[in-house]
C-alpha cells in the first residue's frame, strides 16, 4: 500500500475511533447487563414467576382485562395490550392520552387466565429501564437516538478503516501473532489487532444493526404515513371513534385472518401504531424468524371489522430482524453469554486502542510503523 | 505466505453464519451458532496461550 494511502486509512480510523470510542464504551457496559435482561428480570421479580396454564384453560374475555387494568389507573385510556409468549401473562399499557409516551405509560400486567393483576414493578423504572434509556438515548429522545446512530455508524467505519490497515501490519506475520515480550505498545498493538479481527463480524453487525435500531422512531413514522395512511385517507373527516368495539372480537377477527399466526400485541387507535379508526392486532409466527417479522391486521375499532392485512415495507422487516441481531436475545442463554463474552472483547479492543493513543507517536511516525511492517517484522 | 485478509474473511463469513443460524431456526441451528461464536473465542484463547514472550 502506497505511504499516501495508509497515511489516509490511518487518519480515518484514529479520528472514527476516538469519536466513539467513549460512547462505544458505555454502550458496551450498558449493554452487557441488557443482554440478560430476561434473567435479571427474573431473579429481582420484575418478570414473575407465574404457573403454566393447563392446555384446556379457558383464557378471560379481553374487555374485562382491559377493564380490570384501568381500574388500577382510574382516568387512563388503554394503549396498548400483548401477551408473554412463555407464561399465562398478559400487560396493559395505560396512559392520560392516547399518544402518551413510553416513559410516561403505565402498565398492569395481568394472569390471562384469572384476571388477577400479577404484582411487578413498572416496566419504565428501576436500575435496567435506567441502563436501557443510557444505552439507546441518554434520556435525550430522538436527539439522543439519533446520536447514538451516528456513533455506532462511525463505530463501523473505525472497524472497516482498522481491517484495512491490518492488512499491511500482518503482511509478514501469521493470524493470532501476539508479541508480548518485545516492548509494551506491540503487545498491545498485537491484542488489538488479534481481538478486532475476531469480533470483526459480530462487531460489524451489531455496530451496524445497533444504528438501524436507533430509526425506529422515523421508520414507523414513515410506515405510519405510507401504508397506513392510505387506510386512513378511507376515514378523512370521520370523527375519532369514542366508543370502542370488542377487543376479544376484534382479536379473534385477527386470529381467524392469520390462522398460523398468534397475536403478539394490540395498539389501540390514536397509539401511532394503527391510526386513529383502528386496533392494529399485531401476529407473530412460531419459529424464531417469524415470531419477529409481524404482521398486521387492522380491525375498524367502531364496527370490529377486518379492515386490511397490509404486508411490512422492507424498510420495517430490515428494523424487525435489526433488533434480534443487534439485542442477541434469539439463540436461548448460551449465545447470550457467548454475546456477553464478545461484548467484553469489544471492550478490550476499545481500552487498546485508547492505549495505543496515549502512547503514540505522530501520525508520520505511526505511518512509517506500517510501511515497515509491510516488508519485515515490527520490532 | 497467504493474504492477512485471509482469516478476517473467513472469521467475518462465520460469524454471519453464527448470527443468522439461531435466528432461522432452534435446535440444531442454535447449536450452530454456539458453536461458532465458541469457536471465535477459542482463537482469541489459542492466540494467548501461544503469544510469543521473547
Amino acid at each position: 500500500m502506497q505511504r499516501s494511502a495508509i497515511k489516509a486509512w490511518f487518519v480515518l480510523h484514529k479520528w472514527t475511533s476516538l469519536v466513539c470510542t467513549l460512547f462505544l464504551l458505555l454502550l458496551c457496559l450498558t449493554g452487557l447487563p441488557l443482554v440478560f435482561g430476561h434473567e435479571i428480570a427474573h431473579l429481582t421479580g420484575a418478570d414473575p414467576e407465574v404457573p403454566a396454564a393447563p392446555a384446556d384453560a379457558t383464557l378471560r374475555d379481553l374487555d374485562a382485562q382491559v377493564a380490570t387494568a384501568l381500574q388500577h389507573f382510574p382516568g387512563n385510556v388503554p394503549l396498548f395490550v400483548g401477551w408473554d409468549p412463555d407464561a399465562p401473562l398478559m400487560y396493559v399499557n395505560t396512559g392520560a392520552r392516547t399518544d402518551t409516551p413510553a416513559p410516561q405509560m403505565q402498565t398492569v400486567l395481568l394472569n390471562t387466565i384469572s384476571g388477577e393483576q400479577v404484582p411487578a414493578p413498572q416496566f419504565n423504572e428501576g436500575v435496567m429501564y435506567f441502563l436501557y434509556r443510557l444505552h439507546t438515548d441518554l434520556f435525550l429522545g430522538l436527539p439522543g437516538l439519533l446520536f447514538m446512530g451516528a456513533m455506532g455508524l462511525l463505530f463501523v467505519v473505525a472497524i472497516i478503516s482498522g481491517l484495512v490497515l491490518y492488512g499491511p501490519f500482518m503482511r509478514k506475520q501469521r493470524f493470532g501473532t501476539l508479541r508480548t515480550g518485545r516492548n509494551r505498545r506491540l503487545a498491545w498493538l498485537d491484542l488489538h489487532n488479534v481481538i478486532g479481527i475476531v469480533t470483526l463480524g459480530w462487531a460489524l453487525v451489531v455496530g451496524l444493526t445497533g444504528a438501524i435500531n436507533t430509526l425506529a422512531k422515523p421508520l414507523e413514522q414513515a410506515w405510519q404515513t405510507q401504508q397506513l395512511g392510505e387506510f386512513a385517507a378511507q376515514y378523512a373527516g370521520q370523527p375519532k371513534p369514542t366508543q370502542l368495539a370488542s377487543l376479544q372480537a376484534a382479536v379473534a377477527t385477527a386470529r381467524a385472518a392469520e390462522p398460523e399466526m398468534r397475536p403478539a400485541f394490540v395498539s389501540f387507535p390514536g397509539t401511532g401504531y394503527s391510526g386513529d379508526h383502528h386496533f392494529g392486532v399485531f401476529m407473530q409466527g412460531n419459529s424464531p424468524l417469524t415470531e419477529r417479522l409481524y404482521r398486521p391486521v387492522l380491525i375498524d375499532a367502531t364496527t370490529g371489522a377486518l379492515t386490511a392485512q397490509p404486508q411490512l415495507p422492507t424498510y420495517m422487516t430490515v428494523l424487525l430482524l435489526s433488533q434480534p441481531l443487534h439485542f442477541g436475545d434469539y439463540g436461548k442463554l448460551p449465545l447470550k453469554i457467548l454475546w456477553a463474552l464478545l461484548d467484553l472483547l469489544t471492550i478490550a479492543v476499545l481500552v487498546s486502542g485508547l492505549y495505543l493513543w496515549f502512547k503514540r507517536g505522530n501520525t508520520a511516525t505511526r505511518v512509517a510503523e506500517i510501511e515497515r511492517a509491510q516488508t519485515q517484522e515490527v520490532a | 505466505m497467504n493474504s492477512p485478509f485471509v482469516a478476517p474473511a473467513w472469521i467475518t463469513l462465520a460469524s454471519l453464519v453464527g448470527l443468522v443460524s439461531a435466528l432461522i431456526g432452534d435446535g440444531l441451528f442454535d447449536v450452530v451458532s454456539w458453536l461458532i461464536f465458541s469457536g471465535l473465542i477459542a482463537l482469541f484463547l489459542r492466540a494467548w496461550m501461544k503469544r510469543d514472550r521473547r
